[in-house]
């Protein structure tokens, strides 16, 4: 078990910048979460960290040790691969325990390492068939204990869920949580799936195009994005962003775009001060949009937006509604006992105590605190 | 209607259904046999001389067999096979084949390794070089190799021989073999390398196992070549002692003139062990024809 450090690590391929200058920090016993969307470099991450790429810039320690110039087979870290990666002529405990006789390991040692794993899987059933024999969470499960029997000082799981089926995902979410529990390792976990970053992570490193955009835990993240992009890949369905100017004086600020005009709480105007007169980007998740009639209590419900419905999606206990005015176009997440119908005008309220604003030339957040 | 009524007639449903099916194929079937039956035609004329008394192929077609009088004999078999040295022939014929295709494979084996997994300078160039070969013909390089053989004291031995096979059967090999390790998993390897294993670990317990199809039809591939080898043979390997039945049953016919009904014969015992093995192994050549990308 070790913590692992990226110091200004950069991956080239030719010249396109893969990964460029990061900086991250893992400790130990930690379940990262490296997320992004499709090509963002989170998969060539986890290979410079495995040791299966090797990196242009930089400098990637495990434990404390400087693991630049370190093969992967001694590198001490065991991967779970997108595809599990079983080998197909071996049977289960051989798939096991190949690593583990490559490495010169005890036979009694490796049966009792093997079986020790097969429990804590629920696989003891399985270790004389061949992978072809099994179904698809039943490999993953072995490709997990592949890993577990090395004790490794980090486990890299590459996109593990994505070839699982939507039940058998959210399972195994949960089952995986409780391993990482279990073994008190440290887990590096590469996913596009912002709901499975949101779920297991204990922190979440987002990543686009190469580039580190924030780390945190999944409150710090969901409640304060440090730009558009983090606010608009965590959370479904993803944040409403509006192009706004900040109007009215000194003491009450307005944001005005067409003829949507809302005050700005109290709580909000020391921190847009700086920005009176300016454009920025007001970001509202779609559950702070409630509909006029169904407003939750403690809400403040004075400044009512009207706009017309475009497509409604029933989810059962709640009700989402696709809604445009003038220019804007939104989605919110009301109370199932909304009356909307496509076609409809209706009152939506804001509710601007949590709004996130974002300035609009760097899509930084703006956060009123001291830089 | 009843149930067994209802039976009976579901069952003659699915059996209308299978005719139906047979009869909108069997052009497909007569055409596929008729093929076959051409096919065999030769061979089968020469299995019906190789029975037939020398005078009888002399003046008649072997077809004419079938007619009355019958007059099939054990004799040309007799002949050829108390030739002597025919046992020693065939002896040869084995120690020049099995090493012949053994070697091959395994160089093949490792060469194709590293023209797909492993990562050096010049890879690509040196890959289509050696497929480049497979232009050169065989006929060309009788005079070189056999002035490098002479100098380095291998001709008319057994290993000159084998290297001689094995150079001829690298570019095909080579080619055969990469193509299909370049579509194993990348990540089964990846794992491996992560499990620890060196190159050559992956190589025997990972790679080897996983590419019988490929690897099965290049020694059948192999095998019959060689086998059925004569000018390589003749040229290298100038040792009467060492002949293999190609060569054999070559001289045969020149020292006897042509006595087709020996030939025949031989044609047939030489014929007999390539056969019983590719029957034996036809499921992998069959594989190794169409292996697709392994599911890992």
């Amino acid at each position: 078990m070790a913590e692992v450090r990226f110091e200004n690590v950069t991956k080239r391929f030719g010249d396109t910048i893969a990964v460029s200058n990061l900086n991250l920090e893992i400790p130990d016993k930690e379940f990262l979460v490296l997320v992004g969307p499709s090509g963002c470099g989170k998969s060539t991450v986890l290979r410079l960290l495995s040791g299966l790429e090797e990196l242009t810039e930089g400098n990637i320690y495990i434990g404390e040790q400087l693991v630049n110039n370190i093969p992967p087979k001694d590198r001490n870290v065991a991967m779970v691969f997108q595809s599990y990666a079983l080998y197909p002529h071996m049977t289960v405990y051989n798939n096991m325990a190949f690593g583990l006789s490559l490495r010169k390991v005890a036979k009694a040692e490796i049966d009792r390492l093997v079986k020790e794993a097969a429990h804590i899987l629920n696989i003891e059933d399985l270790l004389k068939r061949k992978p072809r024999q099994l179904s698809g969470g039943q490999r993953q499960r072995v490709a997990l204990g592949r890993a577990i029997v090395r004790n490794p000082a980090a486990f890299l799981l590459d996109e593990p869920l994505s070839n699982l089926d939507a039940k058998l995902r959210v399972q195994m979410r949960a089952e995986l949580s409780k391993l990482h529990e279990r073994l008190g390792a440290t887990f590096v976990y590469v996913t596009h799936d912002q709901i499975e970053a949101m779920t297991m992570a204990s922190r979440i490193a987002v990543l686009d195009k190469g580039v580190l955009q924030q780390v945190g835990t999944p409150g710090e993240l969901y409640d304060r994005p440090a730009n558009v992009f983090v606010a608009g890949f965590i959370g479904s369905p993803a944040m409403n962003f509006f192009e706004v100017t900040l109007g009215g004086n000194d003491d009450k600020l307005y944001l005005e775009s067409g003829s949507l005009r809302l005050l700005v709480p109290a709580s909000k105007t020391a921190m847009l001060i700086p920005y009176q007169g300016r454009g920025i980007t007001l970001g509202i998740r779609p559950e702070d949009i409630h509909d006029k009639e169904y407003v939750p209590a403690g809400i403040d419900a004075s400044a009512p937006l009207r706009a017309k419905v475009d497509v409604i999606e029933m989810m059962g206990n709640e009700l989402f509604i696709y809604l445009v005015s003038g220019k804007h176009r939104f989605l919110a997440r009301v109370d199932p006992r909304a009356k909307a119908r496509p076609g409809q005008d209706i009152e939506v309220v804001l509710n601007l105590s949590n709004l996130h604003a974002f300035d609009t030339k760097s899509e930084e957040a703006i956060s009123g605190k001291p830089d | 209607m009843s149930e067994v009524e209802g039976t009976v007639i579901s069952r003659l449903g699915q059996f209308g259904a299978g005719l139906r099916k047979f009869a909108a194929r069997l052009p497909l079937h007569v055409i596929i046999i008729v093929i076959a039956l051409l096919w065999m035609t030769p061979a089968f004329g020469l299995l019906v001389s190789s029975f037939r008394p020398a005078t009888a192929i002399a003046t008649s077609g072997w077809w004419t067999a079938f007619e009355t009088p019958f007059k099939f004999t054990l004799d040309n078999y007799g002949t050829v096979l108390s030739q002597n040295g025919m046992a020693r022939s065939f002896l040869n014929s084995l120690i020049i084949s099995i090493p012949g295709t053994v070697i091959p494979v395994l160089v093949a084996g490792f060469a194709a390794f590293a023209f797909a997994w492993m990562k050096f300078r010049g890879r690509d160039v040196i890959f289509m070089f050696v497929v480049a070969l497979l232009v050169v013909p065989v006929q060309m390089t009788l005079i070189p190799v056999l002035r490098l053989l002479t100098d380095t004291h291998l001709v008319a031995t057994f290993p000159g021989i084998w290297l001689a096979h094995t150079a001829y059967a690298l570019p095909f090999a080579v080619f055969l073999l990469r193509n299909f390790f370049a579509q194993l998993p990348k990540e089964l390897l990846e794992s491996a390398y992560l499990d620890g294993a060196s190159n050559m670990r992956v190589f025997f317990r990972l790679i080897l196992p996983l590419s019988v199809p490929a690897l099965a039809s290049l020694a059948i591939f192999q095998f019959l070549w060689v086998w059925n080898d004569l000018l390589v043979a003749l040229v290298y390997l100038q040792d009467p002692s060492k002949s293999p039945m190609t060569v054999t049953i070559n001289n045969l016919v020149s020292s006897f003139g042509t006595q087709w009904q020996l030939l025949t014969a031989a044609a047939f015992i030489s014929m007999m062990l390539p056969l019983v093995i590719f029957i034996a192994l036809q499921r992998y050549f069959v594989e190794g024809i169409t292996a697709g990308a392994v599911k890992g």
